[in-house]
């Protein structure tokens, strides 16, 4: 009795445009071997030279891959269905990271017809030889590689080795978002820029870097920032999202349009020595959403300006999400998909947790709630900063608030101010205010009643979000006069006194 | 009944330790060693809607029930790139 096969667009023209086509046999191997017969054109397409399945053909049956049964070895039995899945070629290149049977099936981008792929020149096999004498990569993979777009969203400390490992891997097409310029402070983890480029704009920094170290590859960047208007259309032409960005709200962005778009997104993330990766939004795998469906309130997780990072972490992290996303591209390897892994960098720990994705999830679960992007700022509760004015004296400052020159003033003519300083002794060490005392904004509550609550108090931190929070503490438990030094000790340096390092 | 708690990122901070052992009651939830940790810690209390747990190394949410001998962790997110 015949079984039915079904073909892939693709293959058609092999079949004389059959979408099904019915073939004997007792298993799979039979099957095709049958189904080769009679359209001889398939061969070349299903098999290699060595009349082996190629690995960019996934063959299921009844919905199972036959890699996790007995591959060609599988039997059939009248009424089954055989699917073919290639990748399809063209523009409509698929990295699903689809998860079969409980196991991913790696097939990824990746399966695509190798006629369609583009061919490597001398010099990219030359500068490509450590890869393609590798049977997991091989010519077709790096072909594959070539023919692969990925969109690395963040150009800083993930964003850099990210960019610098898949540029140098040939990734054919290298997608850059980011609309920072290149700062000192970034220079200690940003391995992206030099000395030479602060100023910059980073992508004009990444982009001279990664053509140097690779002149094969197309760069694209995009000075913008990603936003719910222009995400899914910067995302479309590309087969793996890289989140190397660095607040929440683009974050979360970033996991619900690659949801809605089925792309798979190489996640990462960093705080201090800690570390954490993930493959979301792969074909039934988990979302960021199923981990953490609701975003912190703002101020509650610091970022790397505020909680500071060892420079070594993002590359860990970072080459970890290039790892999988090659190979995702590749078909290859048992990707981070439903695994959160966690790096402790200080123990040297991995740590794994396993993910389902979650029936309830708003974005990716049976019922989504979310189904086109939303306002990400005000979901994460984040309210864009209002345009600085021009001129402090143009605007009636708060009563509350106090500004560097108004304190240099009040200082000199002697006034009786008690100056505190809420941020931590690290900092406190960098630079401060002559005069002031230190207690870190975590200490006040415990330490308030050192200070005289009938004195005038000018509470100060790094840029003044802390001493607010102090400002507010200290008013509250019967503070009479507590004003808050606006733009903190970065605006008593630029105003006051410019001998002072800043951080 | 003893559990293990794990603790990352800013609850590790928070608490002064990565790692603790806590009698819990017989029949506790997640959310239940949570609230203990939070009387323990006021300043997890923040973290309640935000962070994701699990339960030996398993995703878990906060209604299901631990065991003895269980580690238990909390993450809350992190967002540094």
């Amino acid at each position: 009795m015949a079984t039915r096969i079904l073909i892939p667009t693709p293959l058609r023209p092999y079949t004389d445009k059959q979408d099904a086509v019915d073939a004997e046999g007792r298993t799979v191997g039979e099957l095709l071997e049958n189904l080769t017969q009679k359209h001889a054109g398939l061969k070349a397409h299903l098999f290699n030279e060595q009349g082996k399945l190629r690995s960019f053909v996934n063959v299921y049956v009844n919905d199972e891959d036959i890699r996790y049964l007995q591959k060609e070895q599988t039997p059939v039995a009248p009424g089954d269905t055989i699917s073919i899945i290639p990748s399809v070629a063209g523009g409509v290149d698929r990295v699903s990271g689809e998860r079969v049977s409980g196991t991913f099936s790696g097939s990824a981008v990746a399966e695509k017809v190798p006629d369609t792929l583009p061919q490597l020149t001398n010099d990219e096999i030359k500068r490509y030889s450590r890869h393609l004498i590798m049977p997991e990569v091989g010519v077709e993979g790096q072909r594959k590689l070539k023919a692969s777009k990925v969109l690395c969203i963040g150009a800083g400390g993930l964003g850099s080795p990210v960019a610098m490992y898949l540029t140098a891997a040939g990734v054919g097409t290298l997608g850059l978002v980011d609309f920072d310029v290149v700062d000192f402070s970034n220079l200690q983890r940003q391995i992206l820029h030099g000395t030479p480029d602060v100023g910059r704009t980073k992508l004009a920094s990444a982009r001279d870097r990664l053509q140097a170290l690779n002149p094969e590859i197309t760069i694209k960047t995009y000075e913008t920032a990603l936003s719910s208007e222009n995400a899914l259309k910067l995302f479309q032409p590309y087969d793996v999202i890289v989140d190397g960005t660095d607040n929440f709200p683009t974050r979360y962005l970033v996991n619900d349009a690659c949801v809605l778009l089925g792309k798979p997104n190489a996640y990462g993330s960093i705080f201090r020595f800690e570390g954490q990766a993930s493959v979301f939004g792969a074909k039934n795998g988990p979302c960021y959403r199923c981990l953490y469906p609701e975003p912190p309130p703002p101020g509650l997780v610091p970022s790397c300006a505020e909680g500071g990072v060892l420079g070594v972490l993002p590359g860990i992290i970072g080459t970890i999400q290039a790892m999988e996303t090659i190979k995702l591209i590749l078909g290859i390897g048992e990707p981070l998909v439903g695994r959160f892994l966690i790096f402790d960098a200080l123990r040297m720990k991995f740590r794994e947790l396993k993910l389902q994705k979650d029936p309830d999830c708003p974005v990716c679960g049976t019922h989504p709630t979310v189904t086109k992007l939303i306002d990400y700022d005000q979901f994460c509760g984040v309210h864009p900063a209002a345009p600085e004015p021009l001129e402090s004296t143009t605007v009636q400052a708060s009563p509350l608030d106090i500004s560097a020159v108004d304190l240099k003033a009040r200082l000199d003519r002697g006034d009786d101010l008690l100056i505190v300083d809420v941020r931590e002794p690290q900092e406190y060490q960098i630079n401060r205010i002559p005069g002031s005392v230190l207690i870190p904004l975590g200490d006040v509550p415990k330490r308030y009643n050192e200070l005289d609550p009938n004195q005038e108090v000018v509470v100060q931190c790094k840029m003044g979000g802390r001493s607010a929070k102090a400002a507010d503490f200290l008013r509250s438990v019967g503070f009479k006069r507590v004003l808050n030094l606006t733009g903190g000790i970065l605006a008593w340096i630029d105003k006051v006194d410019p001998t002072q390092p800043k951080y | 009944m003893r559990v293990t708690v794990r603790l990352f990122a800013r609850l590790r901070d928070v608490a002064g330790a990565s790692e603790l052992t806590r009698e819990v009651a017989p029949g506790a939830t997640v959310g239940a060693v949570w609230a203990q940790l939070t009387r323990e810690f006021p300043d997890f209390a923040a973290y309640e809607r935000s962070i994701s747990s699990a339960v030996n190394a398993d995703y878990a949410r906060m209604d299901r029930e631990v065991r003895d001998g269980d580690e238990i962790a909390f993450l809350p997110p992190v967002s540094g790139g």
